[in-house]
């Protein structure tokens, strides 16, 4: 028997097989060549759970609670696989993950200045918060600049597009009032985050006495 | 971290927060510290979307960040911490302590303060009203005063405190003025200041200076609001003032219950009421850390006697000493003065009570016989095999059998102690110990586990039945507005009867599988619950 031989020439090795209590005229069991299945058979039926009110509430709670979670904005859902063409009107329909304060509103004093998505408003804060007035006036100059640039371009941009823009104009006239508001709106948000971004080196560079600055 | 523990941090991220921050947080406590653009590159996502996430789970609580090694302007790194992220799991339990604690109105506030991480008060007594008031009948309303009152009460007992402030520098009280003097390096550093962590005096003294002002404004203009977004009230004054769920108090009060409860079970109640007066007595000068209460002496515990149990001077002391002659130890007497000083013995009492767990473990899944022998060999610590075989008087050849289980199963362990250097067979002792701290780390993670499989059946049980699932909500929602719009009975039950008798069936038996699994999650947690203090318990006695 295979596994006897070589159960008995290990033995012989490490221990001696009656200090494991296995006589000498005794078989050893045969030695398992594969590993345990996924679902051995139970031995011993489990105790059923416990019933009791308490148990009943808990459960309640606990399915009430998954679901709720589920319909707060800390529930983040992946972002919608990219579609074939980019639109025009993809830009005024952004729900999307561009922008986390639609959903809910963190205390940004609390968390890391990169994980700011919009920053007009906690910005605003500072100015008042933080007393360097000067150095925010030029930072104030430079934004400027740089909005007129991205307004150039973005004006650019859009005499290439004017077609789409007709298009839109006639979907757009019913709701003509709030619309442009809200494209106002938009447009000052996305400029904000182009030139945060492009600013991010500059900013460490002209903070880093105050360590509130990532470099990107 | 074990394998184990991060496939459930996994799938309870995912299931309460979604996959892109189960994905973002699985990466975090795989890898340890990462900065922003790390996470982003290496888990493939959008780095808006990681943002979020961070900005969910730092939101819970559930991680942390801090500037990098490489100086205070290096890049900010994040960690995830999984105790946290584990301890949803725990939450119906704790919304259900705060129910029988202080009611239905302590329900909504833990229960709205742990689906949102930390809120302010003023935030949490307005959502708890509103829900309060939806909930009662027409023309009746919540007063914001009774929610406040309750608030206060969770406060004072320290169920509820203060988020921890995040920067050391800024830490200056934030006070509700944009005026105020801030430090000039105020902006969110993300240093997280733990020593301040849990200076509770601290927290009830603002706590009570501000709570005043919901209070206030509640009673002058919007006495139960109802579902009115007044945009003025956000200017409560408490501002940058965040609670949380103060989940070691919840554990403590965890632990005292389940102290009570075995010595309920293991003498009778009046003793158990006695135990739990003590318990109660020293709630407030014991640290949650300590291995034993604070002595208390007999006079004392009878004065703090409820006296609706009738328990006389004597029969105290009877009981007493009872209780300090049990085997179990929870009680000891720690001096003779003031009539007996009497401690309980805290860690003592978790480590029986996870003895105990591990005994009825190895007594459910090995039977009885076994049982013995694991408490055989706790009890005598080391036996050679002879000798387990002699003393738990079961036939040779069985106890050989079950000894190599528990062997296998890592309960029990060998010890090899060699009689010359050589380590020769013949000359060594072979004696068999069982030690419960591994074998609790060792439960743990099969509970763990548990929970995991537990989860992941009941999604693939839900996945394979999503579209009935969906057919019978359909119907559900469709009924309801025929309802209100006042159809006949025969187009509802026509409708009704869009869901045939089998796939009825096949709902119901979903319904009771998703039932018992979740059910099964919350008890095992229980296991859980004792497991884990009684491992901390051990590290912080050391």
């Amino acid at each position: 028997m295979a596994g006897r031989g070589r159960g008995r020439g290990r033995g012989q090795l490490s221990f001696n097989m009656e200090a494991v209590g296995i006589g000498k005229g005794e078989n050893l069991p045969p030695s398992t060549l594969q590993p345990t299945p996924p679902f051995p058979p139970m031995e011993h039926k489990p105790v059923p759970l416990q019933t009791s009110e308490e148990a009943e509430y808990m459960l309640a709670l606990k399915q009430e609670l998954r679901g709720a979670m589920k319909s707060l904005p800390f529930y983040i859902r992946p972002a919608a696989p990219k579609k074939d063409v980019e639109r025009y009107s993809d830009k005024y329909q952004s729900t999307e993950p561009t922008d986390n304060t639609i959903e809910w509103d963190p205390d940004w004093k609390r968390l890391p200045k990169e994980l700011r998505i919009r920053v007009r408003k906690p910005l605003k804060e500072k100015v008042s918060a933080v007393p360097r007035s000067s150095k925010q006036t030029g930072v104030d100059k430079e934004e400027i600049i740089r909005k007129l640039e991205t307004l150039e371009k973005k004006e650019e941009e859009v005499s290439s597009d004017e077609e789409g823009r007709e298009r839109k104009k006639q979907d757009e006239e019913e709701q003509e009032g709030e619309e442009e508001y809200d494209e106002e709106e938009f447009e000052e948000e996305t400029d904000y985050i182009m030139s945060y971004f492009d600013n991010g080196e500059e900013f460490g560079g002209d903070s880093d006495d105050n360590m509130d600055e990532a470099i990107y | 971290m074990t394998q184990q523990e991060v496939r459930l941090c996994g799938l309870l991220l995912q299931e309460h927060f979604g996959e892109v921050v189960e994905k973002v947080a699985v990466h975090l406590l795989r890898t340890g510290a990462q900065t922003l653009r790390g996470i982003a590159q290496e888990t493939s996502t959008p780095l808006d979307l990681v943002k979020k996430s961070l900005c969910v789970l730092a939101q819970h609580g559930m991680c942390e960040f801090r500037r990098g090694r490489r100086g205070p302007a290096g890049a900010v790194e994040y960690l995830a911490t999984s105790e946290r992220i584990l301890r949803i799991l725990r939450y119906p339990r704790y919304i259900y302590t705060a129910k029988t604690l202080y009611g239905d109105t302590g329900e909504l506030i833990v229960e709205e303060v742990l689906q949102r991480g930390h809120m302010t008060m003023s935030g949490s007594v307005k959502t708890v009203a509103d829900r309060l008031t939806h909930n009662m009948e027409e023309g009746r309303s919540m007063d914001y005063s009774e929610v406040v009152t309750a608030f206060s009460k969770l406060v004072e007992t320290h169920f509820i405190q203060r988020c921890p402030p995040v920067a050391d520098v800024g830490a200056a009280p934030p006070a509700a003025g944009p005026g105020a003097q801030a430090a000039p390096a105020a902006p969110p550093s993300p240093a997280d200041s733990h020593p301040e962590r849990y200076t509770l005096p601290h927290v009830k003294l603002t706590g009570r200076g501000k709570r005043r002002h919901p209070s206030e404004e509640s009673e002058g203009e919007q006495r139960g609001a109802k579902r009115a977004k007044m945009d003025t009230s956000e200017s409560s004054g408490d501002t940058g003032i965040y609670w949380q769920v103060n989940f070691d108090r919840f554990h403590q009060h965890f632990r005292d219950q389940a102290i009570v409860s075995a010595v309920a079970s293991k003498l009778d109640q009046t003793s158990s009421e006695i135990v739990r007066t003590m318990l109660r007595m020293s709630e407030v000068t014991t640290t949650p850390t300590a291995a034993c209460t604070q002595p208390l002496s007999a006079n004392e515990i009878f004065r703090a006697l409820p006296p609706s149990y009738s328990i006389t001077r004597p029969v105290l002391e009877q009981y007493l000493s009872l209780l300090v002659d049990d085997p179990m130890e929870f009680v000891g007497k720690s001096g003779e003065s003031g009539g007996g000083m009497y401690v309980v013995n805290l860690h003592k009492a978790l480590a029986t009570l996870s003895r105990a767990t591990l005994e009825s473990v190895v007594q459910e899944r090995f039977g009885s016989r076994s049982a013995r022998i694991f408490r055989l060999l706790l009890r005598k610590r080391h036996l050679e095999q002879k000798q387990v075989e002699d003393f738990a008087m079961i036939p040779a050849k069985e106890a050989k059998d079950m000894l190599y289980t528990l062997l296998s199963e890592n309960l029990v362990q060998l010890q090899e102690i060699p009689k010359t250097p050589d380590h020769a067979p013949s000359r060594t002792f072979y004696l068999y110990t069982v030690n419960p701290l591994p074998t609790a780390r060792l439960l743990l993670q099969h509970c763990y586990k548990a929970v995991g499989n537990l989860m992941e059946r009941r999604q693939y049980e839900t996945k394979e039945n999503k579209r009935l699932l969906e057919k019978s909500q359909r119907i559900e929602a469709i009924l309801a507005s025929l309802q209100a719009s006042g159809a006949e009975p025969s187009q509802l039950t026509e409708v009704e009867e869009m869901i045939t008798a089998p796939e009825r069936q096949q709902l119901q038996a979903l319904r009771h599988h998703v039932n018992k699994l979740d059910s099964s999650e919350n008890q095992v947690d229980e296991t859980i619950f004792l497991l884990e203090s009684y491992i901390n318990s051990t590290q912080t006695s050391r």
